[in-house]
């Protein structure tokens, strides 16, 4: 929690325009006398920060859910092509039906998510092999990626709403993208939260869970929503970010064991912290301009995935 | 004997339909022309404007989509057939991915030229290819675990090339961008004639070593007993399968998933029981034809050869999947 304290904190701290900490301090508080320093901080930078909580919290524990219900140790929504497929459905309705606004483009977000993550799961067949239901869900992204890549050169109007969103960014993130969705991230996060027992369960096999009295159609159901609601809103605000999904949940193992109630509190936690320091190093790493976080997650996060592969025998968890 | 002959006249029939769709691709675009029209085009100079339009504008791009094809689908075919592996092809593998990583490098960090962004594109992809494979590397090469390391270095990589891009300078950067796309749109005379060099020259080496190939499918020692020395052989052909992805790499830039399918599509067409080389060339040309008139001709302005090739292979990649989990 205080981690997640300190990244919002120098997240709000850390720009392009310097301010010292104590005219942040002031702008936020409102005693500021300098109207320039109260829009960056209240108007760019806060919005930024809550946009990035949001995705991080949306994507960890969308990872975390995906994780648990495919007892897959590769599961992201990233990797498995949730999100391609949230942006690719974004991409039609910016594209063909002209829709825009972070309202108009949600929808297509979360029914993007949905099919996708219903398509992946039906080829790569949860339980066989884990690393099959990797190379359909890679696969599955990478067609829907350069469908959307297609769309989005081929309309200019199109291109011009979705390239920076394309690459994964919180640049230029403001109320009006974050807001939306706050609603949204919350109800996934507390439909995650009330399938943490049957969660519990099902690591133990479909059988056992059944045994318990874990009901496994209805946890399915309730999984798959949830993870549709946390994929579709993170990536209507920031497009596709991969390896948040899959790193987190694994930390969280690592720092509170397997109970399910556990690791999805902590990943929620953990997962702005990775975002929001993937924000902060983006936004230094280049000497002007930025990189989008999806760039810095993705180069963090690969690592991971490798080691996981390398570690276990590539088996259910 | 019989399979023989299936796979010489499966081969020959699909290089006759490369031929045909490269000629139909030369008689489209904004000057229409009819199949006739076109070979008349190119075997008779006196054709005025028809001669200039096929010959010197259309040709090459034509020319060198089926050249890339060719390579890479014996490149796939080679790479396959060494790892023992249908994942194994080279863009699987971070091969392209890496390649544009060594090229960004010697574009934008030491300001090279064409010619260094050539090599630099030929050691980032051996490295890539390098490291992936080593730490893929367990007791030996389990399928998906590769693919999955290479998903994970590909990714790593990507990122690496955004970073890249992002810190050069515009001039620089765009040019480096466009490379990346993978788009016939600037392939010139010369491009092809390096391509058909390449080609010819690798396949006058694989003549040499073929052979050994199909023993080495065998494994280690049952080709050893059959008398192939088997380091050497494995060697050359590492060697061979490097060169032919890598100039078209650093000639067009990364284009995915033909080395990929191509070979499996040979296979499947020919019902030969190795990886067939000439069939994996008529498939790979006759796919990378197709999908850059797709990408000329069919989308909007704009979109790259590259992007419609990933989409043919994933969808691809799709279907053996679901094939395979139906068969369960």
């Amino acid at each position: 929690m205080s981690a997640l304290a300190a990244a919002a904190a120098v997240s709000i701290a850390v720009g392009a325009e310097t301010l010292s900490v104590q005219r942040v301090i002031e702008a936020l508080s409102g005693a500021s006398d300098d109207p320039t320093a109260t829009t960056i901080v209240r108007e760019s930078r806060v919005p930024r920060t809550v946009a990035a909580i949001l995705v991080g919290a949306g994507l960890a524990v969308a990872g975390a859910v995906i994780q648990a219900m495919t007892r897959n140790p590769l599961a992201d929504p990233g990797i498995l092509g949730v999100s391609a497929g949230s942006a690719f459905a974004v991409a039609l309705g910016v594209g063909f039906l002209g829709v825009s606004g972070t309202l108009g483009t949600l929808p297509f977000a979360f029914a993007g998510a949905l099919v996708t993550a219903v398509a992946v799961f039906a080829i790569g067949g949860s339980g066989t092999s884990s690393a099959r239901l990797v190379l359909a869900g890679v696969a599955f992204g990478a067609v829907l990626a350069g469908i959307t890549r297609a769309i989005v050169l081929s309309d200019p109007k199109a291109f011009n709403t979705m390239r920076a969103w394309n690459a994964g960014s919180l640049e230029g993130r403001g109320w009006e993208h974050a807001a939306p969705v706050i609603a949204f991230v919350l109800l996934g996060l507390a439909m995650a939260m009330a399938i943490t027992p049957s969660l519990n369960a099902t690591a133990l096999g479909d059988d056992t869970a059944r045994a318990l009295g874990a009901r496994l159609l209805r946890t399915r159901v309730v999984s798959l929503l949830s993870i549709t609601l946390l994929a579709g809103s993170a990536t209507a605000v920031a497009g596709p970010i991969v390896f948040v999904g899959l790193m987190i949940p694994h930390a969280a193992r690592a720092l509170v064991g397997l109970d399910q109630r556990w690791i999805i509190g902590v990943s929620a936690v953990l997962g702005p912290v990775l975002v929001l320091a993937s924000d902060i190093l983006g936004r230094i790493a280049l000497p002007n301009g930025e990189l989008p976080v999806g760039v810095v997650t993705a180069f963090l996060g690969a690592p991971v995935l490798i080691a996981i592969v390398r570690r276990r025998q590539v088996v259910s968890l | 004997m019989n399979t023989l002959l299936r796979t010489r006249a499966a081969t020959t029939l699909l290089l006759s339909v490369a031929l045909v769709a490269a000629i139909v691709m030369l008689g489209l675009g904004d000057y229409p022309m009819s199949v006739p029209q076109v070979v008349r085009a190119l075997v008779d100079p006196s054709t005025g404007f028809d001669h200039t339009v096929v010959v010197e504008w259309r040709l090459p791009r034509v020319v060198s989509a089926l050249l890339v094809g060719a390579c890479l689908g014996v490149s796939g075919a080679i790479f396959q057939s060494l790892t023992a592996n249908p994942l194994g092809s080279p863009d699987v593998i971070g091969f392209s991915t890496g390649a544009y990583t060594g090229a960004l490098i010697a574009m934008t960090v030491l300001g090279l030229g064409l010619g260094g962004a050539t090599v630099g594109a030929i050691v980032g992809g051996l490295g890539t290819a390098a490291i992936v494979y080593v730490l893929a590397f367990r007791q030996g090469v389990l399928g998906f675990r590769l693919v999955v390391v290479g998903v994970g270095v590909t990714a790593m990589m990507s990122a690496l090339n955004t970073w890249l891009l992002m810190r050069a300078q515009l001039e620089v950067a765009l040019g480096a961008a466009i490379w990346g796309a993978g788009s016939f749109s600037l392939t010139n005379a010369t491009d092809a004639w390096v391509l058909g060099g390449t080609l010819l020259l690798a396949t006058a080496t694989l003549r040499a070593v073929a052979p050994s190939l199909r023993q080495l499918e065998l494994g280690d020692d049952t080709s050893r007993a059959h008398g192939v020395r088997v380091e050497p052989a494995r060697l050359a052909l590492l060697v061979i399968g490097v060169v032919l992805v890598a100039v078209p790499t650093a000639l067009v830039g990364p284009i995915a998933f033909i080395a990929l399918a191509a070979p499996q599509v040979a296979a499947r067409i020919t019902r030969s029981a190795g990886l067939p080389l000439i069939a994996s060339a008529a498939v790979g040309a006759l796919v990378l034809v197709l999908a850059d008139g797709v990408a000329q001709h069919a989308l909007p302005g704009g979109v790259p050869v590259g992007t419609v090739t990933v989409v043919i292979g994933g969808c691809y990649l799709v279907w053996l999947l679901a094939a395979e989990t139906r068969r369960r």
